[in-house]
């Protein structure tokens, strides 16, 4: 798929003050589509995700990407981060960073802004969007570098139906265009849609792992039969 | 009461008239005001958003050693850039002493605590916002801190007229360092104690006025070339 896979992860835990809150995992991730992690609230998927953009440190054991670049790697978060400029200067920022021409800039922010339905708020300030455009925004902004790897920490959560399919359509192209997308999500609908691999997370550690079409069909565990039954699994 | 209309129409007439030596101690207090606040936000805006963002040992030592120093006596601190360019002091062979410089280094010594305290205060709420977005996008410590200067620099216009407001109306020091001389170092605030000195209170409430309104002016002008209030603006 790309040249960052396949990741290993050996035996990485986090711990915040003395309390485990992921681990150990141990894991070797090789997808050729997206890949989606479930699981209950506090099961770690969020602080897992975080651990493989490197935004949050691991107390023990090892990350290994196969080439190790972070400046190929996007994070969209649950809460859309967006800055104190306009929608076009949030779009642009990334770019700015890597010093690219202003003419590339100028129409990669076009592109983007005609994508994602933005172009009629280009000059507003990004604050006063709606959740959903906000949520495009953030999504936008990580794609326009074109990451080898998206990782999207409930995108959707919070968003009505068709603010979500309208991202829903953000991230199948991001797809198709070779971006890998590690996302963590509640909405087991939206898993069905974009999963290839699933990843089911119980108590701070991957409980279940494998294609998206074989665990929906035959989950192998009864705590994850429970979960996609919409059972409470603690 | 009589002496507070007295005082506003002696303010009338200095400014209807174009009264030659209001202009010229109007001006004095302005430039010596105005080079101690770009002096002192060069300095401490950086300071500032530097504390905001880099962890080092004695980070909180230094906050609160910033905040302290925003109560510096103005006497004392007369007093000291008095001593340290007297004749005798270390910086005597700059014959700097009752100049307008010495006016400007004590104001710069005053107001950068000020304008250092607040803009670490904005600053470190615009990191707490702006933290993972700006690590996730694998930005450089002189990215971070453009990037904060930038999308704060409104809250940092309010930190900096802070600071021109603590130093347009000092006296003590200005007085000890400037030594109050006509046509040389006489600005509004050693005006008004000179002519309260000698009794003349209407002329010294009428200074008072115009220092007043020449704040409001700077401050509005401010406001307006930098479009605060403007509406779409955050």
């Amino acid at each position: 798929m790309s040249a960052l896979f396949p990741l290993t992860l050996r035996d990485v835990q986090v711990r915040r003050k003395s309390k485990r809150v992921i681990g150990p995992i141990d894991l070797v991730l090789d997808p050729s589509g997206p890949t989606i992690l479930i699981g209950p609230n506090g099961s770690g998927k969020t602080t897992l995700l975080r651990v493989l953009h490197g935004l949050e440190r691991v107390n023990k054991g090892h990350v290994g990407w196969t080439r190790n670049d972070p400046s190929r790697h996007a994070f969209v978060f649950q809460s859309p981060i967006v800055m104190r400029r306009s929608v076009a200067e949030n779009l642009a920022y990334p770019l700015r960073l890597l010093k690219t021409p202003k003419q590339e800039i100028k129409q990669a922010v076009d592109d983007w802004l005609q994508r994602t339905g933005l172009t009629a708020v280009r000059n507003s300030p990004a604050p006063r969007l709606s959740g959903g455009e906000r949520q495009k925004l953030a999504i936008a902004r990580a794609l326009i570098r074109k990451p080898d790897v998206l990782f999207l920490d409930e995108p959707c959560a919070n968003l009505d139906g068709y603010a979500t399919r309208e991202i829903e359509a953000l991230l199948h192209e991001a797809a198709a265009n070779g971006t890998h997308l590690i996302m963590a999500t509640h909405d087991m609908g939206q898993a069905r849609r974009l999963a290839h691999g699933l990843l089911f997370m119980l108590d701070g550690k991957i409980h279940e792992v494998g294609s998206a079409a074989d665990l929906f069909a035959a989950p192998s565990t009864d705590e994850l039969l429970a979960f996609l039954r919409g059972d409470i699994v603690i | 009461m009589f002496e507070i209309w007295d005082g506003l129409m002696a303010a009338f007439w200095l400014v209807v008239t174009f009264d030659a030596a209001l202009w010229d101690i109007s001006l004095r207090s302005l430039r010596v005001t105005l080079t101690a606040l770009v002096i002192a936000s060069a300095i401490a805006i950086p300071l500032g958003t530097y504390l905001a963002v880099q962890r080092f040992r004695y980070r909180r030592f230094t906050i609160s050693l910033i905040n302290a120093f925003m109560g510096l006596p103005p006497v004392v601190v007369g007093l000291i850039v008095y001593i340290m360019l007297s004749r005798a002091g270390p910086f005597g062979v700059l014959n700097l002493l009752f100049t307008p410089t010495a006016m400007i280094i004590a104001q710069v010594v005053i107001i950068s605590p000020v304008i250092a305290s607040i803009a670490h205060q904005s600053m470190r709420e615009l990191w707490a916002e702006y933290h993972d977005l700006l690590i996730s996008l694998n930005t450089s410590k002189w990215q971070r801190m453009l990037t904060l200067v930038w999308d704060g620099r409104r809250n940092l216009l309010t930190a900096a007229l802070a600071g021109f407001g603590r130093a347009i109306g000092e006296v003590g020091a200005v007085m000890i360092v400037g030594g109050n001389i006509d046509n040389v170092t006489r600005v509004l605030t050693t005006a008004i104690a000179l002519e309260t000195g000698k009794g003349d209170f209407a002329l010294a409430l009428g200074l008072g006025f115009v220092l007043i309104g020449l704040a409001i002016i700077v401050n509005l002008a401010i406001h307006t070339l930098s479009r605060t209030e403007r509406e779409g603006r955050w």
